[in-house]
């Protein structure tokens, strides 16, 4: 019973981690960059949702609606301002960039937020579900979680697959130069991939606060790191492969945790991924690439 | 007039040489005259510090071109050692500060190359982000060891344990790392003297392996890895080779941070530090050492000149990057860059073009 409930924590901690890794593999995928600033626009969605259940007095529905719009919005800003004026520049400018967008995101938020952490616990209070005479106990915030996840899974899959936007999205993360001569604007396609992504970036920050109710300018950055770990995992670039990544990443750090140590799960954590890595150098379901000659 | 006859290569290695020691000496000069402030002052040790991981972060990613963002790690592994050594030592009876820092710089120095050949070995199966991501988690590895590591000593010699101060089953000696709090009650015996010789001795490894037959292997490799292999230089080699070198120059210059402090913390040495370090590369010029030491000194005392707006500077530290990454690329820019220079040629065609020569040396 405790291997189960260890197991749908788990899934719970991996979804989460699983939904901000789209956004990185997304952006990966057709940008060719590391944003590492995705992890902090998680800590703004949650400050977003904070403020607009806490201070203004929302319902909980229109708190995360309006932090996946504030989110958005920042995505977009983001990459028109910052991003985009480097499109032809060497990746390593684009990932500085990224770092000080992360650097200034949090010392925005440290700025207008204060340091000392916000606890949240009023989003959504549903009761735990019990089962087998009360021997194993799901708390309601995990199985919502679970279930955030599949459905953006299933809408991101269909989003990709049957859309024309969608299309235009893998086309572009395919062959850029030969996506705009058929006619594909790869300027707002970029656009709308950071705008998904950081609407995505939102839930998770929702979803995680609703596990772990506390809230600093740098909650951010260590899930940000993880998920960026679980799309590496995965095969970044590949959609299914963020979501089995980020799964996978937090079933095993649920478990090192119980069953290991609680201070070396993040060791654990790593030593899997590298071990996958070398094992198989492009991720689980990643693409190997051929080096032509 | 003489400096101009040289080869561009020797003339950029004696620029850099000169940096340092101006900087050095006029900085001297000026704490002698009182007029460097008590903050900037206790900035001194640090920024040789990071001037010298800037130094060897460059050599594996501007210089071998593998992105690794993990050079925190290594510079833990040499200042923890580095910490444990001189505990030993002044256990032992050793009382002179050089030497104590020099051996204690030294072993650091090993281990931390040590470990970064072991890692290397995996690592250096792997390309580009995927290595970056690796070097990463090996950072976030060796963080996590540390924090988890309590080493005491006492006449007995050294003891080790993985689980609480209380295990370490000594009766009078002293501990010298404890787990999350870190290593404790450090001497600090770093100077600004000694920060610079490590800066001096740092270049000159990085510089002369850069120039060396091996240096061109290993630029050979960044610039073209498959033509590289087919003319028979060994790519993991060389490759290695580069990683290890700069692993425990960041292992020395970790026991040069660590000795300026009386704690330093295993989550000192996090992610952020690691890429703290890369922005220092990355603005400095990949590649470019004169370029790592400038901007790595400047970056590490623009917040403390900042500090009369303290509550803003990490906003505008961040700011500035974004800007100094962005601007250039920026069309209004170019296009005034483009017409100063056309501006510039008119005058004087040549020496425009032989600067630019210049330049695509370094």
């Amino acid at each position: 019973m405790e291997f189960l409930a260890n197991l749908i924590n788990g899934m719970s901690l991996g979804s989460v981690y699983a939904i901000i890794a789209l956004g990185y593999t997304m952006v990966y995928g057709i940008a060719k960059m590391l944003n590492f600033a995705h992890g902090d626009v998680i800590m703004v969605g949650a400050y977003i949702c904070f403020c607009a259940v806490s201070y203004l007095g929302l319902p909980a529905i229109a708190g995360v609606a309006l932090s996946v719009v504030g989110c958005t919005v920042l995505g977009i800003v983001v990459e028109r301002l910052a991003y985009k004026p480097l499109r032809n520049a060497p990746s390593l400018n684009v990932l500085i960039t990224a770092i000080g967008v992360s650097y200034f995101l949090q010392n925005a938020a440290l700025l207008i937020m204060g340091s000392d952490p916000k606890s949240f616990s009023s989003v959504i209070s549903l009761p735990a579900l019990r089962l087998f005479d009360g021997a194993l106990t799901i708390s309601a915030t995990a199985v919502l979680t679970i279930l955030a996840c599949v459905a953006i899974m299933v809408a991101l899959t269909m989003f990709t697959g049957k859309t024309k936007m969608g299309k235009a999205m893998r086309a572009c993360s395919e062959d850029r130069d030969a996506a705009q001569l058929m006619g594909i604007n790869v300027n707002s396609t970029i656009s709308m991939v950071f705008a998904i992504g950081s609407g995505l970036a939102a839930i998770a920050g929702v979803l995680m606060c609703l596990a772990y109710p506390t809230i600093m300018p740098t909650t951010g950055s260590m899930p940000g790191i993880k998920a960026f770990t679980a799309a590496v995992l995965g095969g970044i670039g590949s959609i299914p492969g963020a979501a089995l990544g980020g799964i996978l990443l937090g079933v095993i750090e649920i478990f090192a945790r119980a069953y290991i140590s609680t201070q070396l799960a993040d060791a654990v954590v790593f030593g899997v991924l590298i071990v996958i890595l070398l094992i198989r150098p492009a991720g689980l379901l990643g693409k190997p690439v051929h080096e032509k000659v | 007039m003489g400096i101009n006859m040289l080869k561009p290569q020797t003339r950029s290695t004696i620029i850099t040489y000169a940096i340092v020691i101006v900087a050095f000496v006029a900085v001297t000069l000026l704490d002698a005259m009182g007029l460097i402030s008590h903050s900037l002052s206790g900035q001194l040790v640090p920024i040789c510090a990071y001037v010298s991981l800037a130094v060897s972060l460059n050599l594996v990613v501007g210089v071998s071109g593998e992105l690794s963002l993990g050079h925190a790690g290594f510079m833990s592994v040499g200042a923890f050692t580095g910490v444990v050594v001189a505990g030993c030592l002044t256990r032992f009876g050793i009382e002179s500060e050089l030497v104590l820092f020099v051996l204690s710089a030294v072993v650091g120095a090993a281990a931390a190359g040590i470990i970064g050949f072991l890692v290397g070995i995996p690592v250096m199966r792997l390309r580009g982000d995927y290595l970056a991501i690796v070097t990463l988690a090996f950072g976030e590895i060796i963080k996590n060891l540390l924090n988890i590591l309590y080493v005491g000593v006492d006449d007995a010699g050294l003891h080790f344990s993985m689980r609480d101060s209380g295990s370490l089953g000594m009766s009078q000696g002293t501990i010298l790392i404890n787990g999350p709090k870190g290593a404790v009650g450090i001497d600090k015996i770093s100077t600004f003297a000694l920060g610079i010789v490590l800066v001096l001795i740092t270049v000159a490894v990085v510089l002369n392996l850069m120039h060396s037959r091996d240096g061109r292997a290993i630029m050979a490799v960044r610039d073209n890895r498959i033509a590289a292999e087919s003319i028979g230089i060994n790519v993991t080699k060389y490759r290695l080779m580069a990683f290890t070198v700069a692993s425990a120059l960041a292992g020395a210059a970790g026991v040069l941070y660590a000795m300026n402090y009386s704690t330093v913390v295993p989550s000192q040495f996090d992610f952020n530090q690691s890429i703290l370090i890369l922005v220092y590369v990355v603005l400095g010029g990949m590649g470019n050492i004169s370029g790592s030491i400038v901007s790595a000194a400047f970056l590490t005392v623009l917040p403390e000149v900042l500090r009369p707006i303290n509550q803003y500077r990490m906003l505008l530290y961040a700011i500035v990057l974004i800007l100094v990454m962005v601007v250039p690329h920026l069309k209004v820019y170019q296009r005034a860059a483009e017409s100063l220079r056309r501006r510039f040629r008119k005058d004087s065609p040549e020496p425009a073009v032989a600067a630019e020569g210049g330049e695509a040396d370094e």
